[in-house]
């Protein structure tokens, strides 16, 4: 499985994606923002950063750069997409995801290994987990509390499309502890926290993040097998 | 042509009046410029001079005694390039060399705290990123006055939130550092930044012009009038220095950073250099293009020749001396061949950095400025790049002798165990020992994904190479009231402590580096305290057997005539065989055999017991034993490799009781101990070369073993394990109570 790593400028944790991306067993391929090409990969994967340092407001510029006009429609045909951190701030602000990401309650940039509780276990990448499973995962950044307007909380909520939410109280003041939420076919996937820096207890505070990669690529098989299936009832 | 104040003008007007006193020069700085260039400088030539032979970036009070770091022969071997050059460089085997500097930014900090710390990560970045080493991580020693000062509440947030934006952006983990407090930082708090690197031992690059024809080219950020005169101005003198209009006046001379111009310059860098495009390269800090033009003609084979009216500018009214000083932030110049610079700009361009031709490389000999047709510098480069050097008058500071005699013998000890909990609490609770998460919880350490120890841990540990896992170990220490009862002990301890706490992660400790923050070199007590610091410094390391890399000195740290204690940083790298097998401080398992490695005496003289408890200094500090202190090293570092212990944490300020507590808030338990004699000296005293370990189980006989073979005194002082805190027969502190007491005071504090 070939999964993409978009570099924008600014983009920070490029390096660590991919190397999750290779735990996982796959083909991380580097794709760049200013080419208007996702290299045929499989998956896509947002990470985290300052893209564009941040000007203007978290994502706002990264999200009209020549990638995103590739990535924005093959995420609505349903190529799985993991947006991290500014990469979830990303996908905000290409409406592929509701809401927005604010400034932390008390103003200071958080570092944090955080519990997460999952709440979706059904998306491309989080089918290796189970519904109510514990996480530990490091959390960093100084945007990262998640707000919406009540009827689409109500709405994430009823839909079961918080995909992860803060064990206890949230650090930023996420709304309803939301850490991450998905589309609503499920395919694309926003996080606050970093899932790509709890894949090794040597570097991380546990291996609890590297789920998420290897169950996308659990989906793809699945997804490749299926197809396989299909063909072969066809023949 | 224009009306500036060029050579011509200069030769034909010897007479006119010239503002050297106001950038800072002496009238007898300014009699041996005109002597060595025949005539007045011009304006621009008076500001290229000006900033070069300040303090900050000529060392010229401070060479004289530098000098003894150079290192000796036989230490030199894994040393690739030392001092003079942006930073050391150290082979750590495997192909791999290792670049690391600490730098000031102290002045610029109290100014104008969240600017001057951010500032001070980029130019330490730069550096590192100039001798062509990809930069990884940085670590932050910082010093304030007292916790409870109200300056203090503006400096230290804004300190950490400029520290935070700018690392944080730059995509570089902060894995360490320090955190202290003292009425003598309260007027000039000490922000010192480390930068490490990983390059490839072909990668390194040197800071020279060569090669006649070659174009000079700078890029990065455009050219402004932030920070004119920072170096002259801000570090060279009181901050009523020039024009004496007091400190807001100098506001303007703090720089303004943007940490995502400096991930871009990073980014783009590396790329030339893997390509091949650069001959020699330079970073932009203090002096901006004064000091890169003529560092890199002064170190290359012949002159150079700039046009400055190419330098892309921010403010087009900036005269040609202000382009000289402008210490605008995310600038690189570079030597590039003439076949070169077409892929060069192509590389600066899909990195969207702006880079432009501003000169060439000549074989006259001379550096050459040109600007609207005029010649407004023509000088020969060394001259400007060597710098005066001043032996300034040292005196042992008066009050020293009735310091030294006023010794903490006589102070109130604890009389039972309740005494001697309750001052465990109060060390625990006080500003310098309490929990840092309100700093560090700021700074990202996980990016890059390496990170493999980091606060609180003693030292940060970096993987270098996931395949082989060879990592190295880094920390920095300073204790400025040591170093104020006896600059030349206190600065042994310094090295002392930052090579035990490398030790400590299992890393075999090789290099060193230091940031020297003294008061005024023109008062003789703060140059005897400069001069004895620099002696602690050479002869520990010579008995360590590890270089001297690099360093930085920052004088003028003092109000009016208050110095601050004398207060060298020592940064000390090691390396790790095997990450795999790194040692932290926690008590992590239940059961396990607790061992106290080297010898306890009575030793408060500048304690923190005596410090925090009755606010006194006076005394002698401990007394350093570099010998042990390697054998301790080496002991840990085989014990940690053979995998005999789970735990290990090395003993400083506030003794074994501290740490003690440290590992048990680290691993969430507790642990039962007995000590031997008096149980006071044996929780409080700071003796050196001590650690706590915690043995595996089932490998007690050979830990034992080993520690005979290497000489290292060892006494079995209990289990970990349980709630609490527990010393048989004083006490018992719940693991609960010591957290809550541990990680209150800092919020508390500053919210």
């Amino acid at each position: 499985m070939r999964i993409g790593v978009v570099t924008f400028p600014g983009s920070l944790d490029d390096t660590d994606a991919a190397r999750a991306v290779r735990y996982a067993g796959a083909e991380p391929v580097r794709l760049w923002h200013a080419d208007r090409d996702l290299r045929r990969v499989d998956a896509v994967i947002l990470p985290g950063g300052f893209s564009y340092g941040d000007y203007l407001r978290c994502g706002a510029i990264a999200r009209f750069s020549p990638v995103m006009a590739e990535l924005i429609p093959a995420a609505r045909a349903g190529l799985p997409v993991l947006g991290i951190c500014n990469g979830f701030q990303i996908l905000c602000e290409a409406h592929l995801l509701p809401g927005a990401l604010t400034r932390n309650a008390g103003l200071r940039f958080i570092t944090r290994d955080v519990r997460l509780t999952v709440g979706n276990a059904t998306t491309p990448w989080t089918g290796g987990y189970h519904a109510g499973q514990q996480l530990l995962v490091p959390l960093k950044s100084g945007e990262g509390a998640y707000a919406a307007d009540q009827a689409t909380l109500d709405e994430l909520e009823a839909a079961g499309r918080v995909v992860v939410r803060y064990a206890g109280e949230a650090p930023n003041g996420a709304a309803r502890g939301i850490a991450g939420i998905c589309s609503d076919d499920g395919n694309v996937v926003g996080l606050m926290p970093h899932p790509e820096h709890a894949i090794d207890p040597l570097t991380g505070p546990s291996a609890d993040g590297l789920g998420f990669f290897t169950s996308v690529v659990r989906a793809f098989a699945g997804a490749a097998a299926a197809t396989e299936a299909e063909a072969g009832a066809l023949r | 042509m224009s009306d500036e104040d060029t050579v011509e003008v200069a030769a034909g007007t010897p007479d006119r009046p010239q503002p050297f006193a106001e950038l800072g020069l002496t009238k007898q700085e300014y009699e041996k410029i005109r002597h060595l260039l025949g005539r007045r400088p011009t304006a621009a030539e008076l500001a290229l001079y000006s900033v070069m032979w300040s303090e900050h970036c000529s060392y010229k009070s401070s060479k004289v005694h530098l000098r003894q770091l150079a290192p000796g022969e036989q230490q030199s071997e894994a040393l690739l390039a030392g001092i003079g050059a942006n930073a050391g460089v150290v082979d750590i085997g495997q192909g791999y060399a290792v670049t690391f500097k600490i730098e000031s930014h102290n002045h610029p900090s109290f100014v104008e705290p969240h600017q001057g710390a951010a500032t001070g990560v980029g130019g330490i970045v730069r550096d590192i990123l100039a001798m062509g080493a990809r930069p990884v991580a940085v670590m932050d020693a910082l010093r304030f006055g007292p916790a409870d000062a109200h300056d203090t509440a503006r400096v230290l947030p804004g300190v950490v939130s400029g520290i935070s934006f700018y690392g944080n952006c730059l995509g570089l983990p902060n894995i360490g550092g320090e955190l202290a407090f003292d009425p003598c930082y309260a007027g000039n708090p000490l922000v010192n930044a480390l930068c490490v690197g990983v390059m490839r031992h072909h990668d390194l690059k040197a800071a020279v012009a060569t090669g006649p024809g070659n174009k000079v080219v700078l890029f990065g950020s455009r050219t402004g009038p932030d920070g004119v005169g920072g170096a002259s101005v801000l570090a060279s003198a009181t901050f009523e220095g020039a024009g004496g209009e007091g400190k807001a006046a100098k506001r303007p001379s703090v720089q303004v950073g943007d940490p995502f111009m400096e991930k871009l310059l990073v980014e783009c860098c590396l790329e030339l250099y893997a390509s091949g495009l650069i001959e020699g390269i330079q970073d932009l800090g203090a002096a901006g293009v004064a000091c890169a033009t003529t560092e890199l003609s002064a170190g290359g084979s012949g002159g150079m020749r700039v046009t400055l009216d190419d330098v892309p500018l921010r403010d087009p009214t900036l005269s040609p001396a202000e382009i000289l000083m402008s210490e605008s932030q995310e600038r690189m110049m570079a030597v590039v061949t003439p076949a070169n610079v077409r892929a060069f700009l192509e590389v600066c361009a899909r990195w969207d950095v702006e880079a432009t031709v501003i000169g060439e490389v000549t074989g006259d000999g001379m550096l050459t400025m040109t600007w609207r047709g005029g010649t407004v510098v023509s000088i020969p480069p060394e001259t400007a790049a060597d710098g005066p050097v001043y032996q300034r008058p040292m005196a042992r500071p008066a009050d020293l002798d009735a310091l030294q005699a006023g010794t903490p013998d006589g102070l109130d000890r604890p009389k039972d165990g309740q005494g001697l909990r309750a001052a465990l609490l109060a060390l625990l609770g006080s500003p310098d020992l309490a929990d840092k998460s309100w700093v560090t919880a700021q700074y990202d350490r996980y990016v890059r994904g390496d990170t493999v120890l980091a606060m609180p841990e003693d030292g940060g540990l970096l993987r270098v190479d996931e395949r082989t896992n060879l990592g190295i170990a880094l920390a920095t220490d300073g204790n400025g009231r040591y170093c104020r009862l006896d600059p030349y002990l206190g600065t042994r301890l310094a090295l002392s402590e930052a090579y035990r706490n490398v030790a400590m992660t299992g890393a075999r400790p090789v290099a060193v580096t230091n940031c020297m923050n003294f008061g005024s070199p023109e008062d003789p007590a703060v140059m005897w305290q400069l001069a004895e610091a620099v002696r602690g410094l050479a002869d520990g390391c010579r008995e360590l057997g590890i270089p001297v890399t690099g360093g930085n000195v920052s004088l003028y740290n003092q109000t009016g005539s208050n110095a601050i204690h004398p207060t060298p940083v020592i940064g000390v790298l090691g390396v790790h065989e095997d990450v795999r097998r790194r040692l932290g401080a926690g008590f992590t398992t239940d059961g396990a055999r607790l061992v106290l490695l080297g010898t306890t005496g009575e030793e408060f003289g500048g304690s923190a017991w005596a410090h925090v408890l009755h606010a006194h200094l006076g005394g002698r500090p401990p007394a350093p034993d570099l010998p042990s202190e390697r054998r301790l090293a080496t002991l840990i570092a085989q014990a940690a490799a053979a995998g005999l212990l789970s735990a290990a944490h090395d003993l400083s300020d506030g003794g074994l009781a501290i740490a003690l507590a440290e590992s048990c808030l680290s691993g969430g338990r507790g642990c039962r101990v007995s000590l031997n004699g008096d149980p006071f000296a044996g929780l409080f005293s700071e003796s050196p070369a001590r650690a706590v370990v915690c043995v595996s189980p089932g490998r007690e006989p050979e830990f034992a073993a080993l520690c005979e073979a290497n000489e290292v005194p060892a006494t079995v002082l209990g289990t970990t394990g349980g709630e609490a805190l527990a010393v048989e027969g004083a006490f018992d502190i719940p693991v609960a109570e010591l957290r809550k007491v541990w990680e209150g005071t800092l919020p508390a504090l500053f919210g």
